[in-house]
């Protein structure tokens, strides 16, 4: 790996980022969208349901979203032999993996900064925690959807696969993450499995910023699982990446 | 230290079920622009990748530039262009041919010069995906030219274009070869033999000609490349018919 040229790879990735002006407005206004529809939804509910499922759900979106983003963008590469061609240079595939994870990264700031402004502010959204902590989880988030979307490219030969991924891969975490039912109330079996699945500590993590004033002490171990799952899954597609194919 | 560029030996591929290249030997010596001649499918874009170091290959010695095909150590010395154009449909000519220079640690006032190459400095800001068919493969040409390799394997750059544009590459071509650098050019195009040094003519696999097209015309009495091509064929026809009776 060489830092320029994973920097150089960011940077390409932006620029193409930036002549799709309805990428950009999709990935920013679409999580406003959905935090607005739900807590619309729950206007008039008699108990506080917004308050206690919004900030799970702000973990959420950044992680689906980036995800197919980015499944697709690396199909892209892969298709248009631009992949192939960039592994015929000095090009890490470790410079690929993180070229993507930074422009996404940077990507997914913004996302999150302006969907928990949103959701803070506008909808008020009232949580016992800082609201600071809601935007490094959400950009953690991201950065899982981003590193489980190259993976999954890995796996993927036409775009309708790479897009049928996200329900095949994330709405199982989704139904499994503890929004649906409370994680230890699951079924024998399931609860293992939910145990497992990377999903389920990012919206952990945000639930504990929900409950506690001071939530920190109960983040960090959760963060740092979601972090091993972000390696752990660059490292994984970096393996899919071949110089040489048959 | 070797004077050729490329040496293989015994080199066999196969790809999915099809045996693409069952038993190649060929030897391309440095400094030259060499003509990779045939049809369609006969395995040329096979070779290519081959001696590029992206080819899963069954058996056999890809050499190139004095070390293994695809050895690290050659991906600053190696520059390939695939057949279809693989740049960034979304990025302008210009930042397509930026990310390549600095992926291949190219100095950034080689890139205004790749552009200007192959005739694309008024469209250098220009989307490559508005670009016409031509343009973009000349683009992507560019990506290849930044890092002025010291072998160019070029999967049939000229296909397509209009006959000016093409007389312009080969110019190009001709004057990386006369600057030392070996310059493989792959194409179905017959008539570009007599821009070459040397030709090497690929059939189903095999090599049926590796000699100058002076030397080809010669051996064969024919006129021109593609009726010496012909001939090549029939006589390795005829070879085969009398092997098996």
């Amino acid at each position: 790996m060489n830092a320029r040229i994973t920097l150089a790879t960011a940077g390409r990735i932006l620029r193409q980022l930036k002549s799709d002006h309805r990428t950009i407005a999709l990935l920013i206004v679409v999580p406003c969208v959905l935090v607005g529809l739900l807590a619309w939804i729950y206007n008039d509910s008699p108990v506080p349901v917004f308050d206690r499922v919004g900030a799970a759900l702000l973990g959420v979106f950044p992680a689906v979203v980036m995800f197919v983003v980015t499944s697709v963008a690396t199909l892209r590469e892969r298709t248009s032999g631009t992949l192939e061609r960039l592994l015929t240079t000095p090009l890490g595939k470790g410079d690929f993996m993180f070229g993507y994870a930074l422009a996404f990264g940077v990507m997914a700031i913004i996302q999150a900064v302006v969907a928990t402004t949103f959701a803070v502010f506008v909808c008020g959204l009232d949580i016992a925690g800082p609201s600071w902590l809601l935007v490094v989880v959400a950009l953690l988030d991201a950065l899982l959807g981003t590193a489980l979307g190259l993976l999954a490219s890995g796996f993927a030969r036409t775009e309708f696969q790479a897009v049928q991924f996200m329900p095949a891969f994330i709405l199982p975490q989704f139904l499994l993450c503890g929004l649906l039912a409370p994680r230890s109330e699951l079924p024998g079996g399931l609860k293992e499995l939910s145990d497992v699945l990377p999903l389920s500590y990012a919206v952990d993590a945000m639930q504990e910023i929900t409950r506690n004033a001071d939530p920190l002490p109960l983040v960090w171990p959760e963060l740092v699982i979601v972090s091993g799952f972000i390696v752990g899954s660059l490292v994984l597609g970096s393996l899919t990446l071949r110089r040489r194919t048959p | 230290m070797t004077n050729n560029a490329v040496e293989i030996t015994n080199l066999r591929v196969i790809r999915g079920k099809r045996v693409v290249l069952p038993g190649l030997d060929v030897t391309i010596p440095a400094g030259q622009l060499v003509g990779l001649l045939g049809p369609s499918g006969g395995g040329k874009s096979t070779l290519m990748r081959a001696i590029v170091g992206v080819q899963v290959v069954e058996s056999g010695t890809v050499t190139v530039l004095g070390e293994p095909a695809g050895n690290p150590s050659l991906r600053h010395r190696v520059g390939y262009l695939t057949q279809a154009p693989s740049v960034y449909a979304d990025l302008s000519i210009r930042d397509n041919v930026a990310y390549f220079a600095s992926v291949l640690c190219a100095p950034a006032s080689a890139v205004d010069a790749a552009i200007a190459d192959v005739d694309l400095t008024d469209h250098a800001s220009a989307l490559v995906g508005n670009l016409s068919g031509g343009q973009w493969s000349r683009a992507s040409l560019a990506c290849t030219l930044v890092g002025s390799p010291e072998l160019l394997v070029l999967d049939e750059p000229t296909v397509g274009l209009d006959p000016v544009l093409r007389r312009d590459l080969w110019a190009i071509f001709r004057r990386l070869a006369a600057s030392g650098r070996t310059v493989i050019v792959s194409s179905h195009v017959m008539d570009e033999a007599t821009r070459c040094d040397r030709l090497l003519l690929i059939r189903e696999g095999h090599l049926l000609a590796d000699s100058s097209l002076a030397d080809l015309l010669a051996d064969t009495g024919a006129a021109d490349a593609e009726e010496a091509f012909l001939t090549l064929i029939d006589r390795a026809n005829a070879a085969g018919e009398g092997s098996a009776a």
